[in-house]
């Protein structure tokens, strides 16, 4: 057994390689499309008001969130998983077959949950509760895929062969745990046609349609403890796993300080959870739960900045290899935006700020400056890392990705600028008032004033699928048109043809 | 007290406790830099560094069951 060559196996992992990068181009596109709706509100009925249903913002807004969080950053996290997770615990999938079977099967019911979520929210069925939009059904298909993963970390955890558990793998079992409690406390939901009238009707309702367990406050703190929590868990958790595995492995630097890594951990662990109330600062949760809320989120700058400057500090001495190679890049810009956004974030949360900040279109600025810059650079550069490697294939091209490198970076940039100008200007309208108290602005004002900077946000969003785009094409090229490469090859940097 | 009061000090009392242990973890981190089997803490960055099956483990499972 011992003597027998062993290879790691990355089925799985290239299964989800797909997932990731179609759910990509889906989201992404979705997401631009209504950007521009924003913009220029004929869109919505651009296939004539008889389909107008299909096609306006509030029938879409939905599918682009939920494709771009639950498909391609999901997809994401488990490819890197089936990845990183048999290298860090030297053990491979080929070694159970049970293991494999739970693997293909997670990824089967993951491909029917997601085909199911988006043809029912396409025809309009949803819960209305934001990220949490996904009728009953399809709620338990994704808490047994769920499961199933859960099944592979402990399952390849069982078996492993190196005795302690690498920082990542610290990070994607925190993901596992947090996202399980989270989406089953929030998605309590009961079908309508269990439901009775005032005037004691039953079977009015509908088997499919439900609504929540909790109500009115209740509702909104459950609601909004998973909301910030699944920009923890999806959001920062395994993006953090895949940043603290990818980055020094492509440089072949060792962490700069393992310790800092384990602090960092316990730090988010402990502080996140906490914030959440800071999306209901200003409603009817009581005052210390919002000050509780804004509290928590200025705390939480510190474990974020531990990881960040962390990974940042791993390229000391080393930083010739951030100009020399686009892969590199795409690590170190992550993990500045990283910072860049946990320090936007705690900004917002303060109350006086948030007076200003809230319901405008700075938050959506904020969303994207972490979710564009941080988790997708980091989901692109760990697929351009995992590439060479589970197909044997050098990069296809190293200059497409320094063009789709920067096309994304001037994308992100000219997003955040536009959305933070939309923003403050939206929130100093809103509230300017004269001597008497009269509002100086009715809501039309602002959106005419607002019209320019929501043509540049959707040109940003453009720019950035413009790039995806590229890294689909320069991906397809590795697999199907790449100079084979040798193991020898594979130890650090990543090759790349011109 | 009723249960409001009790609640603030239990509230209290709980951040103490995990400032307290949160420190007193950066310290010992720092100060033994070792864990309990004598391993630095910085050396399992090599898990990530030197990660090809063949490689040899920071801390093997297999070491564990000869002991």
């Amino acid at each position: 057994m011992e003597n027998r060559p062993l290879e790691y196996d990355y089925t799985v992992a290239k299964m989800f390689m797909l997932t990731t990068i179609v759910l990509g181009i889906v989201g992404m596109t979705i997401g631009v499309f209504i950007a521009f709706e924003l913009a220029f509100p004929g869109l919505n009925t651009i296939l004539g008001s008889g389909l107008a249903e299909y096609t306006n913002f509030s029938r879409l807004r939905p599918l682009h969130t939920d494709s771009v969080a639950f498909g391609f950053t999901v997809s994401g996290i488990f490819a890197t998983w089936f990845y990183v997770g048999q290298r860090v615990l030297k053990v491979s999938m080929a070694e159970s077959k049970f293991l494999m079977f739970v693997g293909k099967l997670q990824f089967w019911l993951y491909v029917i949950g997601v085909a199911a979520a988006v043809v029912t929210l396409f025809m309009g069925y949803t819960t209305s509760k934001e990220y949490a939009e996904f009728e009953w059904p399809i709620d338990i298909a994704i808490v047994i895929v769920w499961v199933l993963w859960g099944v592979s970390i402990f399952g390849l955890i069982g078996i492993r062969r190196e005795k302690s558990l690498y920082i990542s793998i610290w990070y994607y079992i925190a993901t596992f745990l947090g996202v399980a409690m989270l989406y089953l406390f929030n998605n309590m939901e009961v079908p309508t046609m269990l439901a009775t009238s005032p005037a004691g009707e039953t079977n009015i309702g509908d088997w499919l349609h439900s609504i929540s367990m909790y109500a009115g406050t209740n509702d909104a703190l459950v609601q909004w403890w998973y909301g910030h929590n699944a920009v923890a868990f999806v959001f920062t958790v395994p993006i953090v796993a895949m940043i603290y595995y990818f980055l020094p492995k492509e440089s072949g630097q060792a962490i700069y300080s393992y310790k800092l890594s384990l602090l960092s951990f316990w730090g988010l662990m402990f502080v996140y959870l906490w914030a959440g109330g800071h999306h209901l600062l200003f409603s009817t949760v009581p005052d210390w739960m919002q000050t509780m809320g804004s509290v928590f989120s200025v705390v939480l700058i510190l474990p974020s900045w531990g990881s960040a400057i962390n990974m940042l500090l791993t390229m000391k001495g080393e930083w010739q290899q951030v100009a020399a190679s686009p892969l590199i890049k795409f690590m170190i810009l992550a993990s500045t935006f990283y910072m860049f956004s946990t320090l936007e974030g705690p900004i917002q949360a303060i109350k006086s700020v948030n007076a200003i900040a809230h319901f405008t279109d700075w938050i959506v600025g904020h969303v994207h400056d972490g979710t564009l810059g941080w988790v997708g650079f980091m989901i692109i550069a760990a697929l351009y890392h995992m590439a060479p490697r589970v197909f044997k294939r050098e990069l296809y091209s190293k200059s497409l990705m320094a063009a789709q490198f920067w096309i994304q970076t001037l994308g992100i940039v000219l997003y955040f600028t536009s959305m933070w100008i939309a923003g403050i200007t939206q929130g100093m309208m809103w509230r300017a008032h004269d001597e008497f108290g009269n509002l100086a602005y009715s809501f039309i004002d602002t959106v005419d004033v607002l019209h320019p900077y929501y043509a540049l946000r959707g040109t940003g969003g453009l720019l950035y699928l413009v790039g995806f785009f590229m890294f689909a094409y320069n991906i397809y090229k590795t697999m199907t048109a790449g100079r084979r490469v040798e193991e020898s090859e594979l130890q650090n940097a990543s090759p790349m043809g011109a | 007290m009723n249960f409001n009061e009790f609640a603030a000090y239990a509230y209290f009392f709980l951040i103490m406790f995990l400032v307290i242990g949160t420190y007193s973890y950066i310290y010992h981190l720092y100060k033994n830099r070792k864990d309990v089997t004598g391993v630095d803490y910085e050396d399992y960055s090599n898990m990530a560094l030197k990660d090809d099956i063949d490689d040899a483990p920071v801390k093997s499972m297999s070491d564990d069951k000869e002991k």
